[in-house]
Order: structure tokens, then C-alpha cells, then sequence
């Protein structure tokens, strides 16, 4: 332990400063972008689900095999079918957006699941009204289920979301330069695993506590009662 | 596109990626276990203890829970041998992954032990039941109804959690995958496997953990899982 | 042909059959009150009226048009005339009690907003809650919600209104409020199928009644007909049964 305090000085330097805080940066915008790529996927995919008739069978089908494939993977295997999905697909992606783009998999399909709990949580009786007033599916949807199914959504969605931040430490596995793997970085610089994964493990926690507290905010001002 | 799947050149490791799923399931259970005995502590710390254990139990939790399992692997697989405590990789991963369960889990038996069948304990107060009673057949029972579907749900995350040893050469079914692609190439077709086992893995547990809840509870239990 | 006409209609619920050759007339004006046991099928019939559940047989003609409940325009157009009420109010929960009744007309309708607004307040007035415009649905009464319940099914200006038991789920002293309002209906000549079990509401306002029993129209006939000189033994054993209830 005395020997962190020894290499303190080599490491508390400007250049890792800005080096750690690209990659905090880096992690956040992978969860935030993520998160509202994974909303508004998971919510249309949600709402396709919900439908009903044969007409929408198809992409039903799709939303539903969609949704139970991919939140039924560890994040490392989209990760990895991401990765050499692109690289076989040829297509020229950076890292950043390969590990972007498994990540906003993984967001859509846990959304898309905690919106479709919301739609079928209210009560079946508003569907009856909105459709004997001539609503259709999508306007009966968003004018009269939604706002109704955001109170049950919103509290497990941002559960999700907290558990996101910390999924996205995965896209260190593609090489991706984010917080877990500036701590192996600095790790190859010769500063001891203590002090790298011990620098990373409060930066996240600094992200995430401040999330964390945000969230409930949230959820006390919409009316939701804070038990955790 | 010049890429054709050939499935042909690894069907061979099948058999092998099962193995591999079979040490993710007892890792994930292991881990399960541990993480449970764990959170029970910190719960019951949180819930009923004094200002010091439920100050050291939210400590614990509030740690665990805001970061990444994957980080604290890699602090407890390569930082610990500085304090002289070395850990082989498998041992790494099922102490990693046991303590990060073991902050959720806090949390979800917390959330137990508060919640409270207060209608029913009154219908139990008037029918003259002992606390012993209460206890039996009111609030246990209650309490393994509110607990049994959020534990359950935490056991298949688990089992995909699992997954994270693969990244320090456990020979899991993530690990497996890796080293099978190191040497086949392969990449794409290995992992739609992999994945094909984790999705049945899930399934499957899912579908263990109804028939339990349908045994234990006597009615349908839905996991999210 | 009657205004609504009614033939051999069948539904079922998955696969047991819940509405089996239920024939009915209503003309222009009518009110036509719907009796029977609990699950008799009353409910059923009015959903399947509004379009809600497919019927499995039969015709609904209404205005000598005959309906396909198969085509959404024939729905849509269907349902441009024909509102319902529900037992449980159903109103919409994240809407105030004023944009309950103007959504329809103002998102279905695309009707102007300020007239729209005006009929709105006009009708929550003769409803009696022109003080609760602005309140959620979850802050009123039952009856308040039902009574809003019949403003926001006028709004759209139906030739019927379906009403199905608006009174059951409502406290004993909240009944009379909503029944007056189904009263002022009937002395405008509003046409309505209402399923009611306010016998002495019934002989009121009704110019006919159905009995149904098990999923088919037992008997038909004028109130004093139906209550004073049933003829069929199911019959006569409901209404002593209701008349004992009151
Ligand atoms: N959603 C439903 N699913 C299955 N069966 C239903 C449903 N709603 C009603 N039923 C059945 O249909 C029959 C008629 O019900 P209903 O029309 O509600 O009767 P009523 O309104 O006369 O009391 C009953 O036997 C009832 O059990
Ligand atoms: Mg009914």
C-alpha cells in the first residue's frame, strides 16, 4: 500500500488527468448515447409488439425475437457479434462506434422490455374507450396508454440504465478507449493495477453514484415513491 | 459480401462450448450462493442493525453496486497480489462476481424484509395468532412471495454475468468461445452458438425457476429474465 | 327497417360461445333497455355493437347500412355514430376531466378547437360538473366519473348511445345523479340501448325491453309487458328475482 503513495506523485500528472477524463467522457457518452438510442428503439419496438392483428404479425414477430435474443446474452457476446459482425460486413467503423452500436443492441432490447411491461400494466379498460372513440392503435398508444405507463416504466428503466453505465466497461474488451480500459493502459505504463483499476473503480462510482442520486430525484418528483 | 458462413468447420466445438456452459452454470451458482449469504448479512444490517453495521452494510453496497463487476475482477485479480493476496483467475472471477452479487442481492432482501403484510397481520392479530404464528405462517410466507420472483431474476442475470470470466481465461462458456476462436476464425458462426447456448441457458433456468415458484408459492410466477 | 336491426347475432369469447341468434329492432328515438341474469351476455352484445369483439354470425345493419365489422373504415364509420358508456366509467386516467371529452372530437374528428372546447363545456354544464373541468379522474366521485363518462361519449355526437349498467358501480346515493342525466337523453329523443337493472328507471324511460338470458333474447316486449306479465318461466323468475332486490 505504501508503495501508492510513492508513485502518487508520478501519476497525478496533467497528461493522465486529461487521459482519464477523455475516457470518463468517453464512457458516458457510450451510456447516455446508448441509453436514448436504446429508448427510442425499445420504444418503437414496444409498441410494434403491442399491436395487434395479422397485419402487424410480422414485425411483431420480429420485435419479439428481437427483444428475447438480446437481453438474453451477456453484453460481451453483442459485443463480439457486433465486433466481427462489422468486420465481416466490411464496413469501416471505429471502435468507439462498433462498441456503440452492441451496446445500443443491449439497451434496445432491456428498453424494449420495460416499455412493453408499462403498455400491458395499464388497465385493459382504456383500450376498450380509446378504440370505441375510433382511436387508432398508434394514437390510443401515445395520447392515452403511454402517459399512463410511464410511472411503472420509469423507475425500472432507470435501474437499467445504472446497470448500463457499467455494462459499457465491456466495450473495454474491443479495445474500445473508455474508463476500463484507460485502467489497463495506465496498467502498461508501468503504475501499479492498485492505483490504475483503483482510480477507475472511483471514477465509475463517482458517474454512477451521481446517476444513481439524479435517477431518484426523477423519481420522487413524478410521484414515485424512493425505496431504494 | 464475401463472407459465407460455414457452420461445418465448427460443429466440432459444440461439445465443447457445452462444457464450457456447464462450468458457467456452477460458477453462476456458486457465485449465487455466496452472493446470497453475503447479501443476507448486509440486510439484515441494513434493515435492523445498528447505526456502525448498517453504516459498513450501505458502504458496502453503495461500493458494489455503482461499479462496473468488471473492474473489480480486474482490482481483485491484479491489484490484490500487491498486498500479497494472489488468486488464480477462476478464483478471481467466483470472488468477484460473488461479492458484486452479494450488493444487489442486499438489496433485494431489503426490500423484503421492509415490506410488510400489515392487512394480513391484522386479520392474524384478530384471529389470535402468536407472534410465533404471525411469523409462520403471515410473514414468511409473504416475504418469500415478494422475494422468490426478484431473486429469481437475479439468478439469470447471473448466469449471464458469468460471462465475464471468458475475460480472464476461464474456461467458462464465454472463455471457451474465445479460445475456440483464436482458433478457428470462425468468429461469427462460434458465436451465434454461444449465443443460441446462453439464450437456452436462460430459457431454460427460467423455466426451472417457474416450476419451482409454482411448487413453492402455488401460482405462476413471471421472470422478466 | 329499423334504425338499428339486429339479426341472428352470434359471438364467443375464445372458443365457448357467449352470444348465440340474438335478433333485435331499435328505431330512431327509442330506448331500449337490456335485463338478465349477470353474464347473460348484455355486456357482450354492446361490445360487440361497438365493435370491440368480432361477431362470430349474423348482421347489425344500422341506418339501413350494413355494418363489416371486418373493415376498418366501416368501423371507423360505425363508431362515428355510435358511443358507449361503460360500467367502470373507463376514463381516460392521464387526461383532465375537460380533455376527456374534447380528445375525441379534436384528434378523431380534427375539429376547430374553440368550437370544440365550447360544446365541451357546454355538455360537462348539463352534466353538472362545469366546476371540474380541470380535475383528473382519479379526484372524482364514481359518479362524477360517470356522468363525464356520458359527456365524453356526447361529444361525439352519437344517433346511439350504448350504455352499459352505469349505475351498478356506483354508491347507492350517487345513482340518482347519472340516472337524471340518462333521463334529460331520453326527453331529447336520444336513441339508446341501455342495459339497467332500475326497474322503476326502466318503466320510465324505456319504450321496450329485452330480457336475455344464457347469450339469446328470451323475450321482448314494453316495460309494463315485460315486468307486470312475463310470459316465459325464465322470465318471470328474473323479474321476481330483481323486483325482490328492490
Ligand atoms: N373477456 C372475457 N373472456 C372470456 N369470457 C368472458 C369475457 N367477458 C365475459 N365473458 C363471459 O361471457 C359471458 C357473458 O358475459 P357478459 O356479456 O359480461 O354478461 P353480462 O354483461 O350480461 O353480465 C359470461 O359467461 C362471461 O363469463
Ligand atoms: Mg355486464
Amino acid at each position: 500500500m505504501a508503495g501508492i503513495w510513492q508513485e502518487l506523485p508520478r501519476f497525478l500528472t496533467w497528461y493522465n488527468g486529461i487521459f482519464l477524463l477523455n475516457a470518463l467522457l468517453n464512457t458516458l457518452l457510450l451510456s447516455i448515447i446508448g441509453c436514448l438510442a436504446g429508448g427510442t428503439i425499445g420504444l418503437s419496438l414496444a409498441i410494434i409488439r403491442c399491436a395487434r392483428g395479422r397485419a402487424m404479425a410480422v414485425p411483431r414477430a420480429f420485435a419479439w425475437a428481437f427483444t428475447e435474443f438480446f437481453r438474453r446474452l451477456p453484453p460481451l457476446v453483442v459485443l463480439m457479434l457486433a465486433f466481427f459482425g462489422a468486420s465481416v460486413a466490411r464496413v469501416d467503423l471505429t471502435l468507439f462506434q462498433v462498441a456503440l452500436i452492441g451496446l445500443c443492441l443491449i439497451a434496445t432490447a432491456s428498453l424494449a422490455e420495460i416499455v412493453r411491461g408499462g403498455i400491458v400494466s395499464v388497465h385493459p379498460n382504456q383500450w376498450d374507450s380509446a378504440a370505441a372513440l375510433n382511436f387508432g392503435y398508434l394514437r390510443c398508444v401515445l395520447t392515452v396508454i403511454l402517459p399512463q405507463a410511464w410511472r411503472v416504466i420509469i423507475p425500472p428503466a432507470i435501474s437499467f440504465m445504472l446497470l448500463f453505465i457499467k455494462d459499457t466497461a465491456f466495450a473495454s474488451q474491443l479495445g474500445t478507449l473508455e474508463l476500463t480500459y484507460a485502467g489497463k493502459v495506465l496498467t502498461t505504463k508501468g503504475f501499479s493495477a492498485a492505483l490504475s483499476y483503483g482510480t477507475v473503480l472511483l471514477l465509475y462510482f463517482a458517474l454512477s453514484y451521481a446517476l444513481a442520486g439524479l435517477g431518484r430525484r426523477l423519481e420522487t418528483s413524478i410521484g414515485i415513491p424512493a425505496d431504494r | 459480401m464475401g463472407y459465407t458462413l460455414q457452420y461445418g468447420q465448427v460443429y466440432h466445438y459444440i461439445p465443447y462450448l457445452l462444457g464450457g456452459a456447464w462450468i458457467s452454470l456452477q460458477i453462476a451458482f456458486l457465485c449465487f450462493c455466496g452472493g446470497i449469504a453475503i447479501g443476507m448479512l448486509n440486510a439484515v444490517a441494513l434493515a435492523f442493525g445498528n447505526r456502525l453495521a448498517a453504516g459498513v452494510a450501505r458502504a458496502y453496497v453503495t461500493f458494489f453496486t455503482n461499479t462496473p463487476g468488471l473492474v473489480q475482477i480486474y482490482f481483485i485479480y491484479y491489484a490484490l497480489p500487491d498486498l500479497h493476496i494472489v488468486l488464480d483467475s477462476v478464483h478471481a472471477v467466483v470472488l468477484g462476481i460473488t461479492l458484486n452479487a452479494g450488493g444487489y442481492l442486499a438489496l433485494i432482501l431489503r426490500s423484503g424484509f421492509l415490506s410488510v403484510p400489515v392487512n394480513e397481520i391484522d386479520a392474524g392479530v384478530t384471529l389470535g395468532m402468536t407472534r410465533l404464528m404471525l411469523l409462520r405462517y403471515v410473514i414468511v410466507p409473504h416475504m418469500i412471495g415478494v422475494l422468490y420472483p426478484a431473486i429469481g431474476n437475479k439468478f439469470i442475470l447471473m448466469v449471464l454475468g458469468t460471462a465475464v470470466a471468458g475475460v480472464f481465461g476461464v474456461e467458462d462458456l464465454m472463455g471457451r468461445t474465445i479460445n475456440a476462436n483464436a482458433e478457428s476464425f470462425r468468429s461469427i458462426e462460434l458465436l451465434s452458438i454461444t449465443a443460441a447456448i446462453y439464450v437456452a441457458m436462460t430459457i431454460c433456468a427460467t423455466i426451472a425457476l417457474s416450476g419451482v415458484g409454482m411448487a413453492l408459492l402455488r401460482r405462476r410466477v413471471r421472470f422478466a429474465g | 327497417m329499423a334504425f338499428l336491426q339486429i339479426a341472428d347475432l352470434s359471438a364467443t369469447y375464445g372458443r365457448s360461445p357467449v352470444l348465440s341468434g340474438v335478433s333485435l329492432a331499435v328505431e330512431k328515438g327509442e330506448v331500449l333497455s337490456l335485463i338478465g341474469p349477470s353474464g347473460s351476455g348484455k355486456s357482450t352484445l354492446l361490445r360487440v355493437l361497438i365493435g370491440l369483439l368480432p361477431p362470430q354470425a349474423g348482421s347489425v345493419t344500422l341506418a339501413g347500412q350494413r355494418v363489416d365489422y371486418a373493415v376498418p373504415a366501416a368501423l371507423r364509420a360505425l363508431r362515428g355514430r355510435c358511443a358507449i358508456v361503460f360500467q367502470q366509467y373507463n376514463l381516460f386516467q392521464n387526461m383532465t376531466v375537460l380533455n376527456n371529452v374534447m380528445v375525441a372530437p379534436l384528434k378523431i374528428k380534427r375539429r376547430p378547437r374553440p368550437e370544440v372546447e365550447e360544446e365541451a363545456r357546454a355538455l360537462l354544464g348539463k352534466v353538472g360538473l362545469s366546476a371540474k373541468l380541470h380535475a383528473h379522474p382519479s379526484e372524482l366521485s364514481g359518479g362524477q366519473q360517470q356522468r363525464v363518462a356520458i359527456a365524453r361519449a356526447l361529444a361525439v355526437k352519437p344517433e346511439l348511445l350504448l350504455l352499459d349498467e352505469v349505475t351498478s358501480a356506483l354508491d347507492p346515493e350517487l345513482v340518482q345523479e347519472v340516472l337524471d342525466i340518462i333521463r334529460l337523453l331520453a326527453q331529447e329523443h336520444m336513441t339508446m340501448i341501455a342495459v339497467s337493472h332500475e326497474m322503476g328507471f326502466v318503466r320510465e324511460i324505456a319504450t321496450k325491453v329485452a330480457l336475455m338470458s344464457e347469450g339469446t333474447v328470451v323475450e321482448i316486449g314494453t316495460p309494463a309487458e315485460i315486468f307486470d306479465a312475463p310470459r316465459s318461466e325464465r322470465a318471470r323468475a328474473f323479474i321476481s328475482k330483481i323486483i325482490r332486490a328492490h
